[in-house]
């Protein structure tokens, strides 16, 4: 929590800040994301590459998508930033650090960084995705962070099952969920702090994970430093970053960031019609199935002939069986040929060579995960823009 | 113009980090530039709208015809009742008016 007269200081500055929108000292550039209102900062944030610029406090920022194309792996200074609530933890003591462990356990626990890195370390590579990715395309438009493709990123994370850590506490029986705080905060002691929770049996299944690494290197403090979170194949909302209050409880969690926040339809597909409510709804979970062509813009001109087209995709955690490309708006498709397998909950590759004649061209690709899910042509809707999968499209004109 | 966070924030960015463990890591953020635009009730909006967020938070929000007065009634009240903002009720009406007029 920020005191008073660093909330007035803040918000002084933001004052200040007020009519000098032509003036952005460390915009480099703009980008225009497809959406109306697209029009976004590239901006330059410690540990990170030109990023975009969403929002600056809290802050928050979308991946370039041509990075995407550059490989299976997000780098960590392209990787996005999603932060809730404005007193983010900027300084930080790694030495200092602790993660407390308590509520329901028979041994409450506080572990400083150098005893969780002293257990037996495991490593997972795992797509992170924002609940909000995409939502800028959501038709309606809905209230919430315009963001276009660029909130998801694949990295390998390095770290210790949570279980590992749960069982050293001792769970007590009867207990039901954990739940998650991290060290970021709201700026007024009214907002609701973001904590999360998940049920016992999924935070004690092994792949859940205490994270300290990513790529080889340290969190960045942007996401999450010096440990936050892992839960592969689930929405980016469940990844609390800046971890270190860990809560076993015996009911069901009812802070507004579970109860109130990030739900979904509990309807087939967890959609409803545009525009309309649902009547029940249920926490986020687990991606849907999605895949996108990295190598081809849409609106791009292409040489008419030969193209090898690629790109990634990625599931909830069955692992992606199958993706096909069409190049004639969705009659016909070609199954593409899968990348190297880096894990289930990875963004896998594929790539597929194709013959483009001149003239215009809808290339489509649809994936199908070792589920048997799909992705629709058409898209769901839901009233908080979650959950987008359908099949994605990019206009061509070979010559 | 930029201004600096706090300055007990304002230390080293980007030295080092693989090799963070003996050393604090702390950075200063890029200074706000995000602005509210100009329009009447501005002050009403600064006053009660940047202690929590920046204007890009408002101004990166869909546009349209079924974007204006129910819309921002409805994000004003979430503010209110959800996030606890300390809104006077006889700011409430200004602030939907600002947000409907310019954006």
């Amino acid at each position: 929590m920020l005191d008073r007269r660093e909330l007035l200081k803040r918000a002084g500055m933001a004052a200040l800040a007020t009519g000098l929108a032509s003036h952005r000292a460390l915009a480099l550039d703009t980008v225009t994301l497809p959406f109306d209102n697209g029009e976004r900062p590239l901006v330059r944030y410690p540990q990170k590459r030109p990023m975009i610029g969403l929002t600056e406090r809290p802050p928050q920022l979308e991946t370039p998508f041509s990075i995407f194309n550059d490989g299976p792996i997000t780098p960590n200074n392209a990787f996005f930033v999603r932060y809730h609530l404005a007193d983010v933890p900027y300084n930080i003591d790694p030495d200092k650090f602790t993660l407390e462990i308590k509520g329901k356990v028979d041994r409450p626990l506080k572990l400083s960084l150098k005893e969780i890195k002293k257990l037996k370390a495991v490593e997972l590579v795992a797509v992170n995705q924002c609940s909000g990715n995409s939502r800028g395309f959501s038709n309606p438009r809905v209230a919430g962070g315009q963001l276009a493709n660029g909130a998801m990123g694949n990295a390998r994370w390095r770290g210790v099952p949570l279980k590992a850590v749960l069982d050293m506490a001792g769970v007590q029986a009867g207990a039901k969920q954990v739940t998650f705080n991290g060290m970021d905060g709201p700026v007024s002691d009214k907002t609701p702090d973001f904590v999360k929770a998940l049920e016992l049996d999924h935070a004690r299944d092994g792949e859940v994970m205490l994270a300290y690494g990513m790529n080889g290197e340290d969190l960045p403090v942007l996401n999450g430093f010096p440990l936050r979170l892992v839960v592969p194949g689930y929405y980016g909302t469940y990844w609390v970053k800046h971890l270190n209050e860990i809560t076993v409880i015996d009911n069901v969690f009812d802070g507004f960031w579970m109860k109130s926040a990030y739900r979904i339809p509990d309807t087939p597909n967890n959609s409803v019609e545009p525009g309309t409510a649902p009547k029940a709804t249920i926490p986020i979970n687990r991606f849907t199935v999605r895949s996108f062509i990295t190598n081809v813009i849409d609106g791009a001109k292409v040489k008419a002939g030969r193209t090898a087209l690629r790109g990634i995709a990625f599931d909830g955690g069955k692992g992606i069986k199958e993706v096909a490309v069409s190049t004639d708006g969705g009659k016909t498709w070609m199954p593409a040929k899968l990348g190297r397998d880096l894990g289930k909950y990875s963004f896998r590759e594929w790539k597929l060579p194709v013959k483009l004649d001149a003239g215009a061209h809808e290339l489509k690709v649809r994936a199908t995960s070792n589920g048997g899910e799909v992705q629709p042509m058409t898209p769901f809707w839901n009233p908080a823009g979650y959950l987008r999968n359908v099949v994605e499209t990019v206009r061509v004109t070979a010559a | 113009m930029r201004y600096r966070i706090p300055t007990t924030l304002a230390i080293v960015a980007g030295l080092g980090f693989a090799a963070a463990h003996a050393t604090p890591v702390a950075f200063t953020l890029p200074g706000e530039t995000a602005a509210f635009r100009p329009g009447a009730n501005l002050d009403v909006v600064q006053n009660n709208c940047t202690a929590c967020h920046s204007a890009d938070y408002i101004k990166t929000q869909p546009r349209g015809e079924k974007f204006k007065k129910d819309f921002w009634a409805a994000e004003v009240t979430k503010m209110i009742k959800v996030y606890g903002a300390p809104i006077e009720e006889a700011d409430v009406g200004k602030i939907v008016d600002y947000l409907s007029a310019n954006y």
